[in-house]
């Protein structure tokens, strides 16, 4: 049974759209990343399913309950925050227990979760301390725990990670992870970073303009994108979009090798014009554009480590570069992915 | 041929680049505003220190020193003692009142209505009103023969004619009345400060606490107001300091009146220094403000600086 269920969700600011009509099944234990360039409307989606905003219409269930009319307290979820929102003048055992006290909870009851909470997060010995005497990862963790303790039907999470710096955020996504496998909750993450996403997502939702885009898992989502926008949005370098007559031609930065490496199967050649060429220690990344298509298109190659030091691959000459048949994408002139060109 | 002006090199001073100094102009920078310290607050209160030991008037202008005799004579009168808790009175009383209106005040004008901006305006004006306009308003709001109070509660029926209020002439009302008229001058600063204070929370708190499940009134008295307390502490320490030095309100509505019902003692200290040339005492009197206004504040700040957060 889905934990979360949305059919069709539409939410207006005045005049202004910001959700067009998401539907979307979340399964109970999943680990599901909303993924969308920032003001895509993921939030406000996030904030609809927490009962901080009221869709303008549609239907949301939460644990196959219709909640539409219920208030957030009711509706068995707990979010955290971009920046936590952490009560300042309490201690972190009180803000810990604050939802639990809010329930009326007995006292006892508070005690024990509140250790059970701490110690699953390694926070225990900080109860005593103020949020503002913590570092931006133990605040994250006490959030975290503020958040577990209710034990909610689903765990909603804005772009957590935002306030960290670049090292604590990956020991922190793979915390969260580990975390969220071990509990078994179920769990919608809203990202703007594909990393993010990919790292840590049992399945994305790539979100864009309000709208789903495409539901897969991570492969799913980079190995056959739904369209142009999931394409380009997700993978660093973007996929390379080139125009045809009938619509459009992609494929990845690293399937686009020099030729000499796709002797084995079915490929295509390319005569490519390089314009620049990077060298980032573990990769190359080569741009340029390619003969028959339009010259001021830039496609981008990503050499693999073995040609790192390829210095043959001079800026200013043409070299035959190929793309195996089956990395090949393509899309309509819609956008949309054809399955045959 | 024209002649262009050309830049006669100056004989190289020791001064020349004084002002380019940090410490030398921000010492002329801020020179002037201690020296209006040191001249008008400093000069004054060593003169007031020096009246109260002395047995200056303005009839036998002697500086004879008395030791604390004044302030002996002054804690045996008994009008003297009723002053002074009509004072903790009007300063603590319209300072709770101002600060409950103010509360209220800031959350209906944090909410979006037709017209708030025109409100938030208007809100303003009884601390943008010259006191003394206001005061005479007030006066015939509260006046025995004309009130427009009394008028409404007869009007509605809740008093007869016979029965009303003389809200000036009787002197727990009298002090009721001063009381209120202070709250009123007090309260759109009380909102100001909420209002700013309020707007300073962070969205993502009032979030987190309405999905852990907080309610209005819980969301108001365990979030929002813990975390108003260090700025409403400023607010009440400027209030507290301004209201209880304050003469103007009972100098212009009651006089002090009826029967010293309403004195406070600025009020005090200026009919007898001033009105009845009784120096020492009158300095004395003011002096009695000193020790108060100083626990007052000192406690503040350090409630303040505990509750830092």
């Amino acid at each position: 049974m889905a934990a979360v269920s949305t059919k069709s969700i539409i939410k207006k600011f005045g005049e202004v759209p910001a959700v067009n009509g998401i539907t979307l099944d979340v399964p109970n234990g999943e680990f599901m990343v909303l993924l969308g360039p920032s003001g895509c409307g993921k939030t406000t989606f996030l904030r609809i399913i927490c009962g901080l905003e009221r869709q303008t219409s549609g239907d949301l269930l939460i644990g196959g309950d219709l909640v539409n009319e219920l208030p957030p307290r009711a509706r068995g979820v707990a979010m955290m925050f971009q920046s936590y929102g952490l009560y300042p003048h309490f201690s972190v055992r009180h803000n810990i227990a604050f939802p639990l006290k809010t329930q009326g909870v007995p006292r006892a009851e508070i005690d024990r979760k509140v250790e059970w909470a701490s110690q699953l997060l390694g926070i225990d010995r900080l109860l005593d301390r103020r949020p503002r005497q913590l570092s931006g990862g133990e605040r994250q963790r006490v959030a975290l725990a503020r958040a577990l303790v209710r034990e909610p039907t689903v765990l909603l999470l804005d772009e957590p990670l935002s306030n960290l710096d670049a090292k604590l955020r990956a020991s922190a996504r793979l915390e969260i992870k580990q975390f969220q496998q071990r509990v078994g909750v179920t769990t919608i993450y809203v990202t703007h970073d594909q990393v993010e996403a990919m790292g840590m997502g049992d399945r994305i939702a790539v979100i864009d303009g309000g709208l789903v885009r495409q539901v897969g898992t991570p492969t799913e989502i980079y190995d056959d994108p739904a369209d142009r926008f999931v394409a380009t949005f997700v993978g660093t370098p973007p996929m390379n979009i080139v125009g045809r007559t009938d619509g459009f031609l992609g494929f990845r930065p690293e399937n686009f090798l020099p030729k000499q490496m796709v002797t084995d199967e079915a490929s295509t050649e390319f005569k490519f014009r390089v314009d620049r060429s990077e060298y980032l220690g573990s990769e190359r990344i080569v741009y340029g554009a390619i003969e028959g298509f339009d010259p001021k298109q830039v496609v981008t190659a990503k050499l693999p480590p073995a040609h790192v030091a390829e210095e043959w691959i001079r800026p200013g000459k043409w070299h035959p570069f190929a793309v195996r048949d089956r990395a090949m994408r393509y899309f309509d002139n819609n956008g949309k992915r054809m399955s045959r060109h | 041929m024209v002649a262009i002006a050309e830049s006669v090199p100056k004989p190289d001073s020791h001064f020349r680049f004084i002002l380019d100094r940090r410490d030398v102009l921000g010492s002329l920078f801020v020179a002037p505003a201690i020296l209006y310290v040191l001249l008008l607050v400093g000069v004054p209160f060593l003169m007031a220190v020096y009246y109260s030991l002395s047995a200056y008037t303005i009839y036998d202008p002697s500086w004879s020193f008395v030791g604390l005799s004044n302030f002996v004579d002054i804690l045996e009168n008994p009008v003297f003692m009723q002053t002074l808790k009509n004072t903790f009175i009007f300063t603590f009383g319209s300072q709770a009142l101002g600060l409950i209106l103010g509360k209220f005040g800031a959350l209906v004008l944090l909410r979006p209505f037709p017209g708030r901006k025109i409100v938030r305006a208007l809100v303003i004006l009884p601390w943008a009103v010259p006191i003394a306009l206001a005061t005479v308003a007030w006066q015939w709001m509260f006046d025995s023969l004309y009130s427009v109070i009394n008028w409404t509660f007869i009007a509605l029926g809740f008093v007869t004619r016979e029965e009303a209020p003389n809200w000036l002439g009787s002197p727990n009302l009298a002090l009721l009345s001063v009381t209120i008229v202070n709250a009123w001058r007090f309260f759109p600063f009380a909102i100001v400060i909420f209002l700013a204070g309020i707007t300073a929370i962070p969205q993502d708190v009032l979030d987190a606490a309405t999905v852990d499940g907080a309610g209005f009134w819980r969301r108001n008295y365990q979030i929002i107001l813990p975390m108003l307390l260090p700025i409403m502490t400023i607010g009440l320490v400027f209030g507290v300091v301004f209201t209880f030095t304050d003469l103007s309100i009972v100098f212009l509505m009651t006089m002090g009146g009826p029967v010293g019902a309403t004195s406070v003692l600025g009020f005090a200290g200026f009919q007898t220094g001033i009105t009845s040339g009784d120096v020492s005492h009158g300095a004395a009197i003011s002096l009695f403000m000193l020790p108060v206004l100083l626990i007052v504040v000192v406690t503040m700040l350090r409630f303040i600086r505990r509750r830092e957060i």
